[in-house]
């Protein structure tokens, strides 16, 4: 919490480049999310790599409380992203997991050094694109009123006014506020499954406010939170359309021919 | 799949009680936060600092404990060491006997609540009297607090009129301010017939022995006021190095629990009557209450001993505003409850190890706590504490990770799931081999399975 915003990793002129790590979620749902990013990344000059051994970040046994199955996970992890090359998540909080989270569960153990070096070159999206390359506003077309929803790992980190200065720049988005914005949309992980009643209360409550505010679409950085809104949407019979700003970003330049 | 015991009780809450708990807990956390910051530059520079008051306190008992017992027995209090809840009661009941005291008035005190004192007393014959008007609706109902600054949270005033009209308070009436006026006409007797009263302290200063005590109904003050003797039974957290950290904890306290800039009544005790004052105690005694703190202190949880009890966590917490503090089971509930509860029950840690499961760790309650607990680190750790340990309600709901990890640390095996897990798009709900997943579907539609088709996707383009 209250991470101070980093310096981009990359020297005046140098060509940046990134491994990315798309996430299970995009890897076994959301593969577009995945492409909007490479996508979006490579428009702006980046070299992305792909390091195929990649699996998860280890996230779900953290919050379970079983520590020795995700430090396994991690392991892996740390074995597939070695070097010095920033890796980037379309995702809030598996960036969290591995920036914050990862440290906790390793703090007697004695790779911790390693797992330090991962944290300080890991990075959200947005906050990669504002804080690590200086892009501040996006160009494209992109007409729609957004409710952006943000997610709480981003509490505290510059992702969230990174993110809230990219959409706002688009031309033809308008980003509305909405009732309870620091509110958790209820998915957390397992507690959406151990806490299903109190899980989906949150989230039922959630989208009251953001349909009050009549948004076109729902963004975030996160797809674990809109897979959780959008699917409770869904089975109400009330679907919404959700969307990863990667997906806007990409759409935007899509809409206005730029790729 | 069975779900957490706070989930149960979410679910069975009936609705105007959620009702009430939501609103009154939106309504003073968005009043506390336009407040903090139309009135701070940086509210949550003072929310560190304050920390870091808090923190250097719980580094430093072994100095400052010492230290403050001095101060104050140089300003004519009497200290006792209390290490079990057990300790504290026979402490007060000596200090009542020793006068021959039958009756208390009691203002405010967790620990009272903690050590179940009321109980301890009526037992050996003493009458002990809440004059918190909240305390006191929970105590004639033989209720529960439900909430550390709103013990009543939990119920309309319809309900409160009923329970007066029971108690031979008047007939019905749900004016608040009738209700008010008639508890105060009632309590009024009660100062003045107690030999004792007790209160808690939300601060001590070891540089000056002060207790201070904020309160918004002026109950603490009169509790002091008749009776003869004043003990204050105080957790051995609640020290302040100096002074004028008060000046930082004060101010972010009243407006971290109620949303004031300082609450009605703050009073700074250094002592029992003086010679030269007209009326007060003629006797005062601290009793610092350990109960399980040191144990907390020697854990790597000992952060929540910063704790000031200002509610803020609670308020913002959506999971306490779905379930109320009743489903915690315990005198603290909420974020704060659910680190400090499991921890300070010890040996009875088993009981309360779902607790810490009850947080979506959305992060909300170390936004918003004016001591900046990191409370989802602490309920991580208490989670790992409770799967190592085997607890069994820890473990309500929670999948089994093993053979995940072991998938999730061998690619070919990760790839060959992803691919594979497309069967389930084919798959009725109720033939999905995976709990969790079927879990999910009775509340939200899963999206389609791609495993894959990302990977696909990157290596065509990196041919082409
Ligand atoms: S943990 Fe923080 S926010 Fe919660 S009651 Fe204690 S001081 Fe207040």
């Amino acid at each position: 919490m209250h991470a101070p915003i980093r310096p981009s990793p990359f020297a005046p002129g140098e060509r940046p480049k990134i491994q990315l790590m798309a996430t299970c979620l995009c890897d076994a749902f959301y593969d577009d999310v995945a492409r909007a990013t490479v996508e979006v990344l490579e428009h702006l000059g980046v070299e992305v790599e792909f390091p195929e051994g990649q699996t998860c970040c280890g996230q779900p046994a953290f919050n379970g409380g079983d520590w020795p199955a995700s430090r396994k996970v991690v392991r892996h992890t740390l074995r597939t992203f070695a070097g010095t090359t920033p890796v980037l998540l379309p995702s809030g909080s598996c960036a969290a997991m591995l920036r914050h989270g990862a440290l906790l569960e390793f703090e007697k153990e004695a790779d911790l050094p390693e797992v330090k070096a991962l944290a300080a070159r890991t990075w959200e999206f947005a906050d990669f694109i504002v804080n690590a390359l200086g892009v501040k506003t996006w160009p494209g077309r992109y007409e729609a009123t957004i409710a952006f929803h943000r997610n709480c790992h981003n509490r505290g980190t510059g992702s969230e006014a990174a993110s809230l200065a990219l959409l706002a720049s688009i031309a033809g988005a308008k980003v509305v506020p909405f009732g309870e914005q620091e509110q958790c949309c209820g998915f957390g992980g397992t507690f959406s499954v151990a806490f299903p009643h109190v899980s989906s209360s949150m989230g039922t409550l959630k989208l009251e406010h953001i349909r009050a505010a009549q948004p076109d679409v729902l963004v975030s950085g996160d797809m674990s939170c809109l897979m959780h809104m959008g699917g409770l949407a869904q089975k109400a019979g009330q679907p919404v359309k959700t969307q990863h700003i990667a997906q806007v970003m990409r759409d935007a330049l899509k809409n206005s021919g730029k790729l | 799949m069975a779900s957490q015991p706070i989930d149960q009780a979410a679910a069975t809450l009936p609705a105007d009680k959620r009702a009430s708990v939501y609103q009154s807990t939106k309504a003073t956390h968005e009043k506390r936060t336009k407040l903090l910051f139309d009135q701070f530059n940086d509210p949550d520079l003072l929310r560190r600092r304050a920390g870091e008051i808090k923190q250097h306190v719980i580094e430093n008992l072994d100095t400052l404990l010492p230290a403050v017992e001095a101060k104050l027995k140089a300003n004519g209090a009497q200290v006792h060491w209390a290490s079990t809840g057990d300790d504290a009661c026979a402490a007060v009941l000596r200090i009542m006997q020793a006068r021959g005291a039958k009756k208390m008035v009691k203002a405010k005190t967790m620990v009272s609540e903690e050590i179940e004192l009321a109980h301890y007393l009526e037992k050996h014959g003493i009458e002990a009297l809440e004059t918190d008007l909240g305390e006191f609706i929970v105590q004639i109902d033989q209720d529960h607090p439900s909430h550390i600054v709103r013990p009543i949270i939990h119920k309309n005033r319809r309900e409160i009129a009923t329970s007066f009209e029971r108690e031979g308070l008047g007939a019905y009436n749900d004016d608040p301010e009738t209700i008010t006026r008639r508890a105060r006409q009632f309590l009024r007797h009660k100062y003045l017939q107690a030999d004792v009263g007790l209160t808690g302290a939300n601060f001590v200063s070891v540089e000056s022995g002060r207790l201070v005590l904020v309160t918004n109904e002026g109950n603490s003050r009169f509790s002091l006021a008749a009776p003869k003797v004043h003990i204050a039974l105080v957790g051995i957290e609640k020290l302040v190095p100096r002074d004028r950290d008060l000046g930082v904890l004060l101010n972010l306290l009243a407006r971290s629990a109620t949303a004031q800039q300082l609450t009605v009544y703050t009073e700074f005790i250094s002592g029992p009557k003086h010679a030269t004052q007209p009326d007060g105690p003629e006797e005062m005694h601290v009793i610092f209450v350990d109960n399980g703190r040191t144990d907390v202190l020697a854990s790597e949880c000992r952060e929540i001993l910063r704790c000031i009890r200002c509610g803020a966590c609670l308020n913002v917490c959506p999971i306490y505003r779905q379930a109320s503090g009743h489903a915690y089971r315990s005198v603290y509930p909420g974020p704060v409850g659910a680190v400090l509860s499991p921890l300070l029950a010890g040996k009875k840690f088993p009981e309360l190890a779902d607790l810490p499961k009850a947080s979506s760790l959305c992060g909300a309650c170390n936004e918003v706590c004016p001591v900046n607990i990191p409370i989802p680190d602490l309920l991580l750790r208490l989670r790992e504490k409770g799967k190592r340990e085997g607890a069994p309600l820890a473990a309500v709901g929670t999948p089994p990770m093993g053979a995940w990890a072991l998938m999730a640390s061998q690619p070919t095996a990760w790839k060959a799931a992803l691919f594979g897990g497309k069967a389930l798009n084919y798959l009725p709900t109720k033939l999905i081999p995976v709990p969790a997943l079927r879990a999910w579907e009775e509340k939200r539609a899963l999206p389609a399975w791609r495993g894959g088709e990302f990977r696909k996707w990157m290596k065509q383009r990196r041919k082409s």
